[in-house]
């Protein structure tokens, strides 16, 4: 090759062709679809939940995808009763499919858990309920204050013996952690009746 | 409304194709596929002669202006409408380029060691999940994706960017234009990383993977991308040489195509499953079209440059590049298999994936036809020995991906440690590799210093190399039982929790002696600008065992 421009013009085209394929495409033949009957967009708290979900990373162990009964064991498993489609995430700006299951699944987690004393206890310390996870504990969620000082908005997490701090004071719930259940509470995959 | 973009889509894609067809027979009636093996030879002339390997030295390359013989330089194209070099050009262009790349290695060179301090306090954390939790920004979830942002457009770009400058200027024989542009270029990028590393950690995050910084961060290193390509894309009017090198066919490209990918993936047009699509088109591309080509570009110069010996064929380079540049990029789909996007996206993900598989033989074949028959030079040249590990593993890695695609093995190991092995193997014992042998090579000819220690070169050879073995290993191995696990509906999820935990304390131990391998060669890096140790007058090779006499090496 002695001609660099037409090295640089075909590279180019090549590049583009791939994006028109496998980004714009897609958008367009999902463009008109209709959100799946029981999927909603999020309430203002639950949108706040979404962002705590995205600052901390959460992705990074939890996919929120389903796939089909003949591949992989996702449903054998009882994470959602149905594999999810591209119309449960019209909603979803941005994306988060995820990549990782180093920790369960989390597309049906509000039928799974919706126990909001397990998962304010879980997010103290996620060995005080599941023995033997690596999630890591996340106490900047929580307040940790004398029992006479906890205010009316405030919710105290029961914890298991050995988990309650010391000297007599409570764990409260921050505000983002009660976004942050919120969204969880809103990751629902509802059966479908015609399939 | 649907119907009619889709039409203009298709219309625009087979415009395109036409355009590229008509390019290749364009090309070919041109006669720019004539003579292709002498495309071989421009890396070699009277001052670098074939058969004579060149190394870390910088004793014999000739004075500026020097003598360099007054042989007549033909061109095997004809005659060249570009202008000679002068004897001696090697000096004036490595003067040229030596702060621009300084300033990018020594960049890059500081975010491997803050990408592998992330990396550590993230892998120490799955074997200690109650350590460092009471700060929000030292949370696993932050640590990880600044891991990852830090090596990749830290320390991978940024050392790609100084390689490839020296690269480029070498092989277009001509110094350095608007070299101030570059430095400009290079402050902007570290302002870039400093605001996105900042901004990640403090909770401006954005969870999509591989492009976590908050976008302002990514608009600084475009524009000082593009400042950059200015910089060199001048040069490269001022060549003078007729034929350009295979490397810069793919240091070229890669300029072109990482803005294009960073400008069209930030665009704000993408939402749900779309916006998974196009993240996968945009992450396995840094990979395939920015990072795989600036390795590949610094081994198709340095593999038959430290041997001596032209590459084995150049034919096939020119089949690897073509079928590289339109493959690669149709490949990220295969990273939703089993997912909710539509079915034929992920299908010619996996298609274009098994696709690979030709630019790699071919790739591979090129490479490790060039090495056989030289495995002295090998054990004893600190490059070739690094460069000749990153492509044995481009080969690996890449034959491995376009296996992994197919829809059975997803099914084991998508959502398993396996992934980050297979990641790893690519970016790490491929890409970082190379670069590393790349930087022993230049760095003496720009600073006019030798490195200080041979003992120190392969210790640092030695740790990475054992790392990143280890690591990958452990991890694959990790992953796959991970993966068995989780298929069986009958392990509780705790027990499939429980089985990475011994892989994942091995993962932590091979990270720890990488990055001591990171550390000796940051060493290594900042003795050799500030001219540190002896001053020697031979390059810094590695001791070869008695079997060779003394007399035999200085032949």
């Amino acid at each position: 090759m002695t001609r660099s421009i037409v090295l640089f013009v075909g590279v180019i085209a090549a590049v583009l062709m791939s994006y028109t394929g496998l980004s714009l495409l897609p958008g367009l033949q999902l463009f008109d679809i209709e959100p799946t009957p029981g999927s909603s967009d999020y309430t203002f708290e639950e949108a706040q939940g979404r962002a705590v979900y995205i600052r901390d990373g959460c992705i990074y162990c939890h996919s929120q995808q389903i796939r089909p009964e003949n591949f992989g064991a996702d449903i054998a498993r009882g994470w959602a009763p149905r594999p999810t489609k591209a119309g449960d995430y019209l909603y979803d700006d941005p994306h988060l499919l995820g990549t990782s299951r180093t920790g369960p699944d989390l597309s049906d987690i509000a039928s799974r858990q919706p126990s909001w004393d397990w998962h304010m206890a879980h997010f103290y310390n996620p060995r005080a309920v599941s023995p033997g996870s690596v999630m890591p504990a996340y106490p900047f969620y929580f307040d940790v204050v004398e029992p006479g000082a906890v205010l009316a908005s405030q919710r105290i997490v029961p914890l298991p013996a050995e988990y309650v701090p010391p000297d007599g004071k409570v764990v409260v719930a921050k505000e983002e952690v009660e976004h942050l259940y919120a969204y969880l509470m809103a990751l629902r995959v509802e059966p479908l009746n015609a399939e | 409304m649907v119907y009619s973009s889709l039409i203009i889509i298709v219309m625009v894609l087979l415009i395109g194709m036409a355009i590229s067809v008509f390019i290749l027979m364009w090309s070919d009636k041109r006669g720019q596929y004539r003579n292709v093996k002498a495309g071989a030879y421009v890396i070699f002339d009277e001052d670098e002669p074939v058969g004579q390997p060149q190394d870390q030295t910088f004793a014999k390359v000739p004075p500026p202006g020097g003598d360099g013989g007054g042989v007549p330089r033909r061109s095997a194209f004809g005659p060249s409408t570009y202008p000679e070099p002068p004897p001696g050009w090697r000096s004036d262009v490595d003067r040229s380029v030596k702060w621009p790349v300084l300033a990018y290695v020594g960049s890059a060179v500081f975010w491997l060691l803050v990408g592998s301090i992330f990396a550590l306090l993230a892998s120490f954390k799955f074997n200690f999940p109650d350590w460092l939790v009471e700060d929000a920004w030292l949370t696993f979830g932050r640590l990880r994706p600044a891991h990852l942002q830090t090596v990749i457009f830290g320390w991978l770009s940024m050392v790609g960017i100084g390689v490839g400058t020296w690269l480029w200027c070498r092989l277009l024989k001509t110094p350095l234009r608007n070299g101030g542009l570059m430095l400009v270029g290079c402050v902007l990028w570290n302002v870039g990383m400093v605001i996105g590393t900042i901004g990640l950690l403090a909770g401006f995050a954005r969870s999509i993977e591989w492009v976590e910084f908050p976008v302002v961060a990514y608009l600084i290193i475009v524009a000082g991308f593009l400042l950059n390509n200015v910089a060199l894309f001048r040069t490269l009017a001022h060549r003078r040489v007729q034929h350009l090198y295979v490397s810069i066919w793919y240091i070229g490209a890669s300029l072109l195509w990482t803005p294009i990918l960073l400008v069209t993936f930030l665009l704000p047009v993408y939402s749900g499953v779309p916006h998974a699509t196009a993240n996968w088109w945009f992450a396995h591309n840094i990979l395939g079209l920015w990072l795989t080509p600036a390795a590949l570009a610094a081994a198709y110069y340095f593999i038959p440059k430290v041997t001596g010996r032209p590459v084995y064929s150049y034919h096939l380079s020119i089949i690897g590049f073509w079928t590289l540049a339109l493959f690669y990029n149709w490949a990220g789909a295969h990273h939703l298999v089993g997912g909710p996007p539509p079915q034929w996206v992920v299908t010619t993900g996996i298609v274009f994936s098994v696709m690979m598989i030709i630019p790699v033989v071919v790739v591979a074949l090129n490479h490790h036809m060039t090495i056989v028959g030289r495995f002295r030079r090998v054990m004893a040249s600190p490059t070739l020995r690094f460069v000749v590990f990153g492509a044995m593993s481009y080969t690996s890695v890449s034959i491995q991906g376009s296996l992994q695609s197919l829809r059975g093995w997803q099914e084991v190991t998508h959502f398993t440690h396996y992934t980050i092995a297979h990641s790893h193997l690519g970016v790490y014992a491929f890409a970082t590799m190379i670069m590393f042998g790349a930087l022993y090579y230049i760095l003496p000819r720009l600073t006019g210093w030798e490195w200080r220690s041979s003992k120190l070169i392969a210790a640092h050879f030695w740790l990475v190399g054992m790392g990143i073995g280890a690591y990958v290993v452990a991890l694959t191995v990790g992953g796959v039982i991970q993966g068995l696990a989780m298929l069986n509906p009958n392990v509780p999820f705790l027990a499939v929790v429980e089985s990475t935990k011994l892989w994942l304390l091995i993962r932590s131990v091979s990270g720890t002696l990488m990055t001591i391998g990171h550390i000796i060669f940051a060493y290594l890096v900042f003795e050799n600008i500030r001219k540190g140790g002896p001053q020697r007058d031979a390059p810094t090779l590695f001791p070869l065992a008695r079997r060779q006499p003394a007399a035999a090496s200085s032949k």
